[in-house]
């Protein structure tokens, strides 16, 4: 009983909250082999283990549902799992029923109704401390008998605590169960179930109502609310900021090693420092970004808050035509949209999930700050309005504020578009108070890390590499006087871009400067010293340089143009590659990158042309 | 009575679960999770902008429902425990 063939297939079903994940995870010792199901954005996770009795075992954990009869795209997957009618899955050998020992007026009717697939199965009463603790008393043989299957308890937080479960693993017969005969429907069954073997000395924990007293009241928890939200912010937007700092560095320093060690090869050194490893680079510094906000996100979902605040504002996410739930994805998206789009996994409908992913490139990503720093510094005057405030300010103000309502706008347009115009359904569970378990936690950080540089990295160094060849290629010829770029195949697509830029008053040293800034946003500063051949020893001192040489050859209306386009043009590969693993296809990357560019060049048009007209 | 007219903290039978269209999704969901006839239900608490979604207490569990999915929740007559 050692090779794959024969090893035992147990699926992981349970409703949602029911510990199912912890429990695969104490299982496993979390080492999962997590993929989409073909065709789906659903994730598949699948571990190995060996039980004492040395059979081995593979344990599939299914997404969570409610019941059989599935109301979305993760609900389908585990009823065709469980019926064994997925294609290229083999149906399991063994259920394991995961059900919260706190939660079974609703978790015993899915396993009712999974019991009537016929299949072997059997129950794993989890969270049975946090049932002792509440006094809830529960007759396992009663429940065992009238099911008709083996019942083990299971602490799924607790080192040891699915010991109970791996000894029956071992000595399961595979046989379907064998219920007893109730009457009427399974809503009737349950509740007789739950009169033969359960006492509840209280519906609820006594814990629980006391914090949502205060979490959910209508002043108190919207106050509570903004202080999370805040601290989450400050977290993507500077905490992280140190190490990425660290992380650019240690990935710049490595480049120029590695090259250093070309010296003889300036071409190869060439893309090793500005290629390969400027890509690197590109990727890695994502990482701190992404890790700070999914430990807030983990640390809030696994304590049971999330819901709570998707709660709090589903009636204004809902009007923008979103949920609650798109409230966190997008406010992280203010850092940056890559983590913020990754976050998107946490809403259950599709078409509010895809609505989300579209309009999160729309908040103002950290990464334009030093585009809008650069031109308003350069072109508004430092003026005070009213006193209080500073032109400047408010010109920043006002290009946050154009990125929030055109997202508004774009979400009610995409409502409108989209065919399936069914409800969109809200009915979500608010799961019990729990504290979050440090290894969940730790464990889900490793997957979203590994998912990142594995999917989003691949795509995004084979594109940094690309534009590299495109700004060196060919090099410039004997006597050049113009910088290197001015000759390369970027500088060719950015004399020829003017044509279509020129209504929207680009220049041809923007338009070359806005191919390497594919990269990231910020990078079109840096391109933009190098167009305009400045030699600096710092980016500080390049960026003021800069600013003064703009400052004299542009117009008012070439530099608003350009803070325009910057508040809605895919200027990001990252964003794009991230969309793309979110979404399974390169469909939604192609429309995002379209609608945002027409957006993009529609307010940089509106805007250079007004501004002509008016001054 | 409807689930959405019940007053905060008061506690109502489930009389039923009505579909508003053919095969109303939300409907069956409901039903699924344990609004059918004799079931003790509760608003424990209601959301800060229009008092909308309502947080039920239906069994052991708490759901949000907007008020469209609560208004399908139809409560017996008479009975408030």
């Amino acid at each position: 009983m050692s090779t794959a063939a024969s090893a035992l297939h147990v699926a992981l079903v349970g409703s949602p909250n029911c510990g199912k994940t912890a429990l695969f995870n104490r299982l496993t010792g979390g080492r999962a082999k997590v993929a989409n199901y073909a065709g789906v954005t659903i994730e598949r996770k699948e571990g190995r283990l060996e039980t004492p009795g040395g059979r081995h075992v593979r344990v599939l954990d299914l997404p969570g549902a409610y019941s059989l009869d599935a109301a979305s795209p993760d609900e389908v997957i585990t009823r065709d799992v469980c019926a064994g009618r997925l294609a290229g899955e083999r149906a399991p050998d063994l259920i394991v029923c995961v059900l919260d020992a706190t939660n079974l007026r609703l978790h015993l009717r899915f396993a009712l109704e999974l019991a009537e697939l016929g299949r072997p199965m059997l129950v794993a009463l989890n969270m049975m401390d946090v049932a002792r603790k509440r006094g809830i008393r529960i007759d396992v043989d009663v429940l065992q008998e009238r099911l008709g299957m083996p019942i083990v308890e299971t602490v799924a937080v607790r080192q040891g605590g699915a010991a109970a479960l791996l000894a029956e693993l071992d000595r399961v017969r595979l046989v379907p169960p064998m219920p007893a005969a109730g009457d009427g429907d399974v809503h009737a069954r349950v509740r007789a179930l739950l009169a033969a073997a359960v006492t509840m000395p209280r519906a609820t924990a006594a814990i629980d109502d006391a914090i949502d007293a205060v979490v959910l009241h209508r002043a108190a928890g919207l106050v509570i609310l903004a202080v999370v939200m805040f601290l989450i912010f400050q977290a993507v937007f500077s905490w992280a900021a140190p190490l990425q700092d660290a992380v650019a560095a240690g990935v710049a320093a490595a480049g120029e090693w590695v090259g250093g060690l070309l010296a003889s090869m300036p071409l190869l050194q060439s893309l090793v420092t500005d290629g390969v490893f400027a890509g690197l680079g590109t990727v890695l510094e994502f990482l701190p970004q992404i890790l700070v906000l999914f430990l807030f996100i983990l640390v809030l979902e696994e304590s049971g808050y999330l819901p709570r605040a998707a709660f709090l504002l589903d009636t204004l996410m809902f009007k923008a035509g979103l949920t609650g739930r798109a409230f966190i994805p997008l406010l992280s998206s203010f850092a940056c949209a890559i983590p913020g789009i990754m976050a998107t996994r946490s809403i259950a409908d599709p078409r509010d999930r895809l609505a989300t992913i579209l309009v999160a490139p729309l908040m103002t990503c950290s990464a334009r700050l030093p585009v809008y720093t650069l031109l308003i510094a350069a072109f508004i005057p430092r003026r005070e309005v009213l006193g209080v405030f500073n032109l400047q300010g408010i010109v920043l103000f006002v290009l946050y504020l154009a990125g929030i309502l055109s997202a508004l706008a774009v979400a009610w347009v995409i409502k409108r578009l989209q065919r399936d115009r069914s409800e969109h359904m809200l009915v979500m569970e608010l799961p019990s108070y729990r504290l979050p378990d440090p290894r969940s936690i730790l464990l889900g950080l490793w997957e979203r890390a590994l998912i990142f540089l594995r999917r989003v990295g691949g795509i995004l160094l084979s594109l940094t590499i690309l534009l590299w060849f495109l700004s060196s290629f060919p090099a410039p010829p004997e006597g050049a006087t113009l910088p290197p770029i001015d000759y390369s195949y970027a500088g060719h697509i950015g004399r020829w871009m003017t044509h279509l830029f020129a209504p929207i008053g680009f220049n041809w040293q923007i338009c070359i400067a806005l191919i390497p800034g594919l990269a990231a946003r910020e990078v079109a500063v840096s391109s933009l010293a190098t167009v305009y051949a400045l030699s600096a020893t710092s980016e500080e001192a390049a960026a003021m340089a800069l600013g003064t040489t703009i400052a004299a050859q542009w117009s008012l209306a070439t530099a608003l143009s350009l803070l325009a386009w910057y508040v809605f043009a895919p200027q990001c590969m990252s964003t794009l590659a991230v969309i793309r693993r979110e979404t399974n296809g390169w469909r939604y990357v192609w429309i995002s990158a379209a609608y945002l560019f027409a957006l993009a060049y529609l307010a940089s048009f509106i805007t250079y042309q007004l501004t002509l007209a008016l001054t | 009575m409807r689930l959405t007219e019940l007053p905060q903290g008061q506690c109502a039978l489930v009389g039923q679960v009505q579909d508003t269209q053919p095969g109303d999704v939300v409907a069956r969901r409901l039903r699924e999770l344990g609004f059918v006839a004799g079931e003790p239900v509760r608003v424990v608490a209601t959301g800060p902008f229009g008092r909308d979604p309502l947080l039920v207490q239906v069994g052991f569990t708490r759901f949000a429902l907007r008020r469209p999915e609560a208004a399908r929740v139809l409560l017996a007559d008479g009975v408030v425990a």
